[in-house]
C-alpha cells in the first residue's frame, strides 16, 4: 500500500510539472514580450500567432516566413515541407493565412547573423487569408473631376489675362 | 506625383491609390497656380530671399507630398502623414506609417521617391528643369545647404547630381534585384523592393517597405550590398565626379573620406569592445554583422535596421548606445544626401584644433599653417573655421533642444537624445519613441529638427529673421 502510494506519488511528482510545462509552452506570446524579454525567452519554445505577410522566402530545404501578430513581424524559420498549406500571404491585394508556430526562439540567432528570430517545429494554420477588393470610391472620383473643372477654369482665366496683357501692351 | 500614378495604373492595378494621387497631384497644381499668381516678380533673389524661399518650399512640398500618404488611411492623422513626408524628404526615415505590411505598392513607391527627391534636392529639381537665370539658381542652390559647385554652372552642377543619381539607380536596381531573387523574392518583389531600398539606401533615408526594414529579407548578402550604397550615398557628390572623371586617388586624398574611415573604424571598435565586454552577442561574426550594419546606418545617417527598436535600449546598453549616438551626430560628407555635422566640418574642426596646439607649443616667432585636401589643398582659414563652428554650435544646440522637450515630455533623457538626434541628424534609427502615440509637441519637433537638420539650419535662421523683421514691421 505504502509503496503504491509512494510510485502514484513520484508519478504525479513527474507528470505535474510536465502538463504545467505543456500548458506554458501552448500559450501564444505576443512579438512585443519576445522582444521586450529576449533574453528571458532566449532558447525556449514558444507558440507565436500570427498573419503571414510578405513573400515566403525559399532557402533550401527551408523557408523564411514573416509573421505579423498586429504590433512587429517575427521571421520564422521553417522547414518547406510544413508549409505546404500556405497559400495567402499578407500585402495590399490580400490578408495573410492566420497560422500559429511553436518553435525555438533565438535572441540572437547564431545560424542566422544575430538575427531575433524562431525555428519552427510545427506550424498550424488557424484561418485562411482572403483577397480583398479594394472597390474605387465614388465620391473621390467625383471631387477628382470637381478638381480637374477647377483647374480648367483657372488655366482659362490665367490664358485670358495674359491676352488682355499682351494686347494692353502692343495695341 | 505622377510617377506613382502611372505606375499605379499600367503596372500595380490598383486603381484607388492612382486616384489618391490624381487628386493630389491636382492639389498640387492648383497650390502651385496660386503661388505663381500670387508671388511672381521679374526681380532676382537676394541670398536671404533665396534661403527663405528654399526653407518654405520644402515645408509646402512636406504638406503636398503627405495628402496622398494621409488618403490612403494608414495614417492616424494628416500630422502623422505630414510626419512621414517630412522624415521622406529631409531623407530621415523615422516612420509612423500603420500597418506598413498592408500598405498599396503605389504608396509605397511615394514614400521612397520622397527621400529621392528630397535627397538630391528640391532646389536641384528647380534649377535643373524649371528657374531660368542662373543668380537665382545659385542663391536656391546654397539655399539647401550645398555651397560646392562640381562644374562652374549651378544649372550643369544640379544636372550632373540628377545623372549620377539615375546611373546608380538603374546599376543599384539591378544589383538588389538580383540580390532579391537568390533570396526567394518573386521577381515581382525582387524589383519592386530593390528599387524602393536602392532610393532610400542611397538617399541616406532608410525607409524599406516592409515593417520589418532589411531585418525582413533575412540575408547577409543583402545586408553588405546595402551597405554599399548607404557608403556610396554618403560620399560628396563632388568626390562622385572626381571619380567619375578617373581622379580616384581623391577618394584617399580627402579629408572627408579620411575622417568617415576613422571615425568609423573608432566608432566600430569601441563599440565592439563594448558588446564583447557586456557579452551581448555570441559570436565575433554576429557580433561584427550586428554592430557594423548599423555603425554604417548611423554614421552614413541612413537609419536600416536589423533590429527592433527595443533592442538598443534592452540589449546594447548605454554603452553601445551612445557610440551610435555619437556616428549619427557627425553624419556623413558634405554635399550629399546624408545629414548630422559632417564629415568636412569635423575634419576642419580637428585641422584648426591642431593648429591652435602648435601654435602654443611652438616659439611665438614661429608660423603656424595648416592646410587639408578637399578636391583641392587649401590652407585652413579663421573665416572657414568661424563659418564650420556656427553650424557645428547650431547642430549641437538642435540635438540638445529636442533631446530637451523629450525629457520634458517624461521620456529618459538618453532615450530623448537618442531619438533627437537621430531626427535632427535626418538618420531615422529609433529607439522606440517615434510612434504614433507619442505626443503631438514631440511630433511637431521632430519636424522642425527634421527640416532644419536638413537644410543645414541657415535657411530656417533665414526665415525665421524674415519672420522677426515682419512681426517688427521692417
Amino acid at each position: 500500500m505504502i509503496m503504491k502510494k509512494i510510485v502514484l506519488s513520484q508519478i504525479i511528482f513527474i507528470i505535474a510539472p510536465l502538463i504545467f510545462c505543456f500548458q506554458c509552452c501552448a500559450q501564444t506570446i505576443s512579438s512585443s514580450e519576445l522582444i521586450k524579454d529576449a533574453k528571458q525567452y532566449d532558447g525556449k519554445n514558444v507558440t507565436y500567432q500570427g498573419e503571414v505577410v510578405g513573400d515566403i522566402m525559399m532557402r533550401g530545404e527551408f523557408a523564411w516566413l514573416n509573421i505579423n501578430d498586429g504590433s512587429n513581424a517575427i521571421g520564422i524559420w521553417i522547414n518547406k515541407k510544413l508549409i505546404k498549406d500556405i497559400f495567402y500571404t499578407g500585402s495590399y491585394q490580400a490578408k495573410g493565412d492566420l497560422v500559429e508556430i511553436t518553435g525555438k526562439f533565438n535572441r540572437s540567432c547564431i545560424e542566422h547573423g544575430g538575427d531575433l528570430d524562431i525555428h519552427a517545429q510545427s506550424i498550424n494554420k488557424i484561418a485562411s487569408g482572403s483577397k480583398i477588393y479594394h472597390a474605387v470610391n465614388t465620391k473621390a472620383i467625383n471631387f477628382t473631376l470637381s478638381l480637374s473643372g477647377i483647374i480648367l477654369l483657372v488655366l482659362f482665366l490665367r490664358l485670358h489675362h495674359s491676352r488682355k496683357a499682351i494686347s494692353a501692351r502692343f495695341f | 506625383m505622377l510617377v506613382p500614378l502611372i505606375a499605379g495604373l499600367a503596372l500595380f492595378k490598383e486603381p484607388q491609390p492612382a486616384l489618391d494621387f490624381l487628386i493630389s497631384t491636382e492639389i498640387t497644381i492648383l497650390v502651385g497656380l496660386g503661388l505663381s499668381w500670387l508671388c511672381r516678380t521679374n526681380r532676382d533673389l537676394s541670398t536671404a530671399q533665396g534661403m527663405v524661399v528654399i526653407s518654405l518650399s520644402w515645408l509646402a512640398a512636406m504638406f503636398l507630398s503627405a495628402i496622398p500618404l494621409f488618403l490612403s488611411g494608414h495614417f492616424k492623422s494628416f500630422l502623422d502623414a505630414c510626419f512621414e513626408a517630412m522624415s521622406g524628404l529631409s531623407t530621415t526615415g523615422l516612420v509612423l506609417v500603420q500597418d506598413l505590411d498592408h500598405l498599396s505598392r503605389t504608396h509605397n513607391l511615394w514614400r521612397h521617391l520622397g527621400p529621392f527627391i528630397g535627397g538630391q534636392g528640391i532646389a536641384i529639381i528647380a534649377i535643373s528643369f524649371l528657374v531660368g537665370g542662373t543668380s537665382g539658381a545659385l542663391k536656391m542652390y546654397v539655399g539647401e545647404g550645398r555651397d560646392e559647385k562640381l562644374v562652374p554652372n549651378v544649372i550643369h552642377t544640379a544636372r550632373f547630381i540628377w545623372l549620377i543619381s539615375i546611373v546608380y539607380l538603374i546599376l543599384g536596381t539591378i544589383a538588389l534585384g538580383i540580390v532579391g531573387l537568390s533570396i526567394g523574392l518573386k521577381p515581382s518583389s525582387a524589383f519592386f523592393h530593390a528599387i524602393c531600398i536602392f532610393m532610400a539606401g542611397f538617399d541616406t533615408a532608410g525607409f524599406a517597405p516592409m515593417s520589418q526594414n532589411i531585418l525582413y529579407y533575412h540575408s547577409g548578402v543583402f545586408e553588405i550590398v546595402a551597405i554599399v550604397f548607404m557608403i556610396l550615398g554618403a560620399l560628396n557628390f563632388n568626390l562622385h565626379y572626381q571619380l567619375w572623371s578617373g581622379k580616384h586617388k581623391e577618394l584617399w586624398r580627402s579629408i572627408e573620406t579620411r575622417s568617415f574611415l576613422l571615425i568609423i573604424t573608432l566608432v566600430s571598435l569601441t563599440i565592439m569592445l563594448g558588446f564583447n565586454h557586456f557579452g551581448i552577442y555570441p559570436q565575433l561574426m554576429t557580433m561584427f554583422r550586428k554592430g557594423f550594419f548599423h555603425i554604417i546606418s548611423a554614421h552614413t545617417t541612413t537609419g536600416y535596421g536589423t533590429l527592433y527598436s527595443q533592442q538598443f535600449i534592452k540589449e546594447w546598453g548605454d554603452f553601445a548606445l551612445t557610440g551610435i549616438i555619437f556616428a549619427m551626430a557627425l553624419g556623413g560628407c558634405a554635399c550629399s544626401s546624408a545629414g548630422g555635422i559632417k564629415m568636412l566640418r569635423v575634419g576642419i574642426i580637428y585641422k584648426a584644433l591642431r593648429e591652435d596646439i602648435k601654435k602654443i607649443m611652438l616659439p611665438d616667432s614661429a608660423v603656424v599653417a595648416q592646410k587639408f585636401h578637399h578636391i583641392k589643398t587649401v590652407f585652413l582659414e579663421d573665416k572657414q573655421v568661424r563659418g564650420v563652428l556656427i553650424i557645428t554650435i547650431g547642430y549641437i544646440l538642435l540635438y540638445g533642444l529636442g533631446a530637451l522637450i523629450g525629457t520634458i515630455l517624461g521620456y529618459p533623457l538618453l532615450e530623448s537624445l537618442f531619438e533627437s538626434v537621430s531626427a535632427a541628424g535626418n538618420v531615422g534609427l529609433s529607439v522606440g519613441i517615434t510612434d504614433a502615440g507619442m505626443p503631438l509637441a514631440l511630433k511637431v519637433t521632430y519636424i522642425i529638427e527634421m527640416w532644419a537638420g536638413r537644410l543645414e539650419l541657415m535657411s530656417v535662421f533665414a526665415l525665421l529673421g524674415f519672420i522677426v523683421a515682419f512681426i517688427k514691421g521692417r
